[in-house]
C-alpha cells in the first residue's frame, strides 16, 4: 500500500479549522486529498443506497399499512440522502460520473457500503434492529458532519439529520415495543441482535481513507463514534430488555469493496435495466 | 375506481319517512356524516364499495411494487417508491372512512383474505417490463382519476373528503405514468417495443376497470340515487376512451383495437368492447395473477402477527405499569 500524502499542510489545517467557511475549493489545493474524499463520499452514500434498496424490498409486504407507509418513507429519505452523497463523489471524482453512472454502473468490487445494509431482510422484526443499530450510528455520524470542513458536506448532514433524526424515533421505540412486547417478539428482536452485532463494528473502525478525511477535517474518526453510538444502543435495548451480545468480532470489509455474498444478487437486480440497455434513457 | 360492480341494496317496498327525508337530504345537495341516520342498504352498499376501492389500493402496490428494485435510475426508483407508498395512503384513508360505518380494518382484511370482498380486476394482471410502470399510472391510474373526479362529489362525508386529496396524488401519479411512456416512446427500438407491448396488454383490461355497460342494472340506479355512483360504466369508459386515444397518438404507439374510429355524431370514439368472458373468469380468481396477489396480502398479514401481537402486549404492559406508578403516586 502506498503511504498516505501528508495531510498536516498547513493550508489544510487552516482550511479544516476554518470550518463551514471552506469548500471543495480545497481540493484543488490539496489534489492529494481527491481520491480518499472520493471514496468516503461512496462509503457514505452506497450505504444510504443499499439500505435504501433493502427496505424498498418491503414495499406493499408491510406487517401493517402503518409500517408499509414508515418503510417506504424511510427508503426513501436514504434515496434522497444517496442522490446526494453520490452527486457530490462524482463531482469530487470530476471524472463526468454522475450518481446513476455511480449507482448503476460499478460492479461489486467497487461498491463501498459498509455489510449490515446489504444483509437480506429476514423478518421484520430483523430488518428493524437493523435499522436501529443503523440508525443510532448515522444520527451520531450526520451530527458530527455538520461541523465538517467541507461546506457541502455540511449542508447535506444537516439536511439528513433531520429526516433521520425521525429514522431513529421510530426505530428505538419499535425496538422497544417488540423486545419487551411478547416471549415470541422478545425472542426474534434477541435472535435479530445476535445475528446482526458482528456487523456493527465496521462502522467504528476507520481505516487510511477514514484517517485522511479526519485529518482534513471532513469527517470525525469512526473510533470517535463508538463510545455515543454504544451509550445510546445499549440504553435502548436495556430498556427493550434485550441482552447485548458479548461477541467482539466484527465483520468489516465493505467499506473496502469485500463484500458478503448477497451484494452480488441485490446489484444484479437493481442495476438490470442499466446493464440490459446501454445508453438509453429512462 | 377500483369499485367494480358493486352491488347496491335496492329495496322494493316503499319508503318510509325516514327514507324519504334522507333521500331529500341527497337530492339537495347535503352530505351524510357518520353519526347521522341513513338506511341500512346505503351503509352496507358504501362499505362494500369503499372496502373494494381500499383493497384495491393496498393489492394495487403489488404489481408496481415488482419494479421498485429494478427502477433504471435513483430519480424513478424514488418516485416510484413514493408513488407506490401514495397508494398504501390511500389504502389508509378508505380504510379509514369505511370504519366509520361501523365495520373494522380487521375485519375488512378477513373479507378479503378469504376472497369474500373484492378488489379491482386490474391488479391480476402481470407487470412484465418498466414500459409497464408506465403504462399503469398512465391508463390505470387515469382510468381511476374518471371515476374518482366525480366521486368527490358523493353523498357520503367521509368517502368524499378522502376522494379529494386522493385525487390531487392520482393526477401526479398519471403524469409521473405518462412522462416513462413519453420517455420509452422516444427512447431505443427497444425501448419503443416495451412501450408498445404494455398498451397493448394493459389497453383492454383498462376498460374493463369500469365494469361491464350498467345501463340497465338495478344496482347502479340505487347507487345513482343515493349518489355513491354519480356516472354510468358506459359514460365513463367513453369518456377514458375520448381523452387516452389523442394522448397515444401523440406518444406515436398504437391503441391495439382494429375498430377504433372517430364518431363525428357522438362525438366520441367508437370502439371495441373488452372481452367480457375474460373479465368475469379473472373476478373468479383466474387472472394470471390472482393467486399470487392474494397470497402476497395473505403472507404479509399472516407472518407479521408476531409483530402486531408484541405492539398489543407492549401497550397493554405499558399502560398497567403507568396505572400501578398513578396509584403509588396516590
Amino acid at each position: 500500500m502506498p503511504s498516505l500524502p501528508d495531510m498536516a499542510t498547513p493550508n489544510v489545517t487552516e482550511l479544516a479549522a476554518g470550518r463551514r467557511g471552506a469548500s471543495r475549493d480545497m481540493l484543488a489545493e490539496v489534489p492529494d486529498l481527491k481520491p480518499a474524499f472520493f471514496e468516503w463520499l461512496c462509503r457514505m452514500g452506497d450505504t444510504t443506497l443499499i439500505l435504501g434498496h433493502r427496505l424498498s424490498e418491503w414495499c406493499g409486504h408491510g406487517p401493517a399499512l402503518e409500517e408499509d407507509i414508515a418503510i417506504a418513507n424511510t427508503a426513501l429519505d436514504l434515496i434522497g440522502h444517496t442522490q446526494m452523497w453520490l452527486n457530490l463523489a462524482g463531482e469530487v471524482e470530476g471524472q463526468g460520473r454522475s450518481a446513476d453512472d455511480l449507482a448503476y454502473l460499478r460492479d461489486a468490487m467497487h461498491f463501498r457500503n459498509a455489510l449490515l445494509v446489504e444483509l437480506p431482510n429476514g423478518d421484520i422484526g430483523r430488518t428493524l434492529m437493523r435499522q436501529f443499530l443503523f440508525d443510532a450510528w448515522h444520527h451520531e455520524m450526520l451530527g458530527r458532519l455538520e461541523g465538517s470542513a467541507v461546506t457541502e458536506v455540511a449542508e447535506i448532514a444537516a439536511k439528513a439529520k433531520k429526516e433521520v433524526a425521525y429514522h431513529l424515533d421510530r426505530s428505538s421505540d419499535l425496538v422497544v415495543r417488540l423486545g419487551d412486547g411478547t416471549e415470541e417478539s422478545h425472542a426474534r428482536m434477541q435472535d435479530a441482535l445476535d445475528i446482526l452485532w458482528p456487523y456493527t463494528g465496521e462502522f467504528c473502525t476507520g481505516d487510511a481513507v477514514d484517517a485522511a478525511v479526519a485529518k482534513a477535517g471532513i469527517a470525525p474518526r469512526p473510533e470517535d463514534l463508538r463510545a455515543p453510538w454504544l451509550a445510546f444502543v445499549g440504553e435502548v435495548l436495556e430498556e427493550a430488555t434485550l441482552d447485548m451480545p458479548q461477541n467482539g468480532h466484527a465483520q468489516k470489509g465493505g467499506r473496502q469493496g469485500r463484500h458478503t455474498e448477497h451484494l452480488g444478487y441485490l446489484l444484479a437486480e437493481m442495476q438490470f435495466l442499466q446493464r440490459a440497455y446501454p445508453g438509453a434513457e429512462w | 375506481m377500483y369499485a367494480q360492480m358493486v352491488k347496491s341494496e335496492p329495496t322494493d317496498r316503499d319508503p318510509t319517512p325516514e327514507e324519504q327525508a334522507f333521500q331529500a337530504r341527497i337530492d339537495a345537495g347535503e352530505k351524510i356524516e357518520p353519526k347521522e341516520w341513513m338506511p341500512e342498504g346505503y351503509r352496507k352498499t358504501l362499505v362494500r364499495q369503499i372496502g373494494q376501492h381500499a383493497h384495491s389500493e393496498i393489492v394495487g402496490q403489488l404489481p408496481e411494487g415488482n419494479w421498485i428494485t429494478r427502477a433504471p435510475t435513483l430519480e424513478r426508483k424514488a418516485i416510484l417508491l413514493a408513488k407506490v407508498q401514495d397508494e398504501a395512503g390511500h389504502g389508509l384513508y378508505l380504510y379509514s372512512a369505511a370504519e366509520t360505518l361501523g365495520i373494522s380494518r380487521d375485519e375488512m382484511f378477513e373479507q378479503l383474505h378469504s376472497g369474500k370482498a373484492k378488489y379491482s380486476s386490474i391488479f391480476n394482471y402481470p407487470t412484465l417490463t418498466w414500459a409497464d410502470i408506465g403504462a399503469i399510472g398512465w391508463l390505470v391510474d387515469g382510468a381511476a382519476i374518471m371515476n374518482q373526479v366525480p366521486l368527490q362529489r358523493t353523498s357520503y362525508g367521509p368517502y368524499a373528503r378522502a376522494m379529494v386529496r386522493i385525487c390531487k396524488e392520482e393526477s401526479f401519479h398519471q403524469r409521473q405514468g405518462y412522462h416513462i411512456m413519453m420517455k420509452m416512446a422516444r427512447g431505443t427500438d427497444a425501448q419503443r417495443e416495451m412501450a408498445q407491448d404494455a398498451l397493448n396488454r394493459f389497453w383492454f383490461p383498462s376498460l374493463m376497470m369500469f365494469g361491464p355497460s350498467d345501463k340497465d342494472s338495478v344496482h347502479s340506479k340505487q347507487s345513482m340515487a343515493w349518489k355513491i355512483k354519480i356516472n354510468t360504466n358506459d359514460e365513463l369508459r367513453q369518456r377514458f376512451v375520448n381523452e387516452t386515444v389523442p394522448q397515444a397518438e401523440f406518444l406515436g404507439l398504437t391503441v391495439p383495437d382494429p375498430d377504433l374510429a372517430w364518431n363525428e355524431e357522438k362525438g366520441g370514439y367508437d370502439f371495441s368492447e373488452p372481452d367480457w368472458d375474460e373479465f368475469y373468469e379473472v373476478l373468479k380468481g383466474n387472472g394470471p395473477c390472482n393467486r399470487e396477489r392474494l397470497g402476497a396480502r395473505v403472507t404479509a398479514w399472516e407472518d407479521g402477527a408476531w409483530f402486531r401481537e408484541g405492539l398489543t402486549a407492549y401497550a397493554e404492559k405499558a399502560a398497567t405499569r403507568r396505572a400501578a406508578s398513578a396509584t403509588a403516586a396516590e
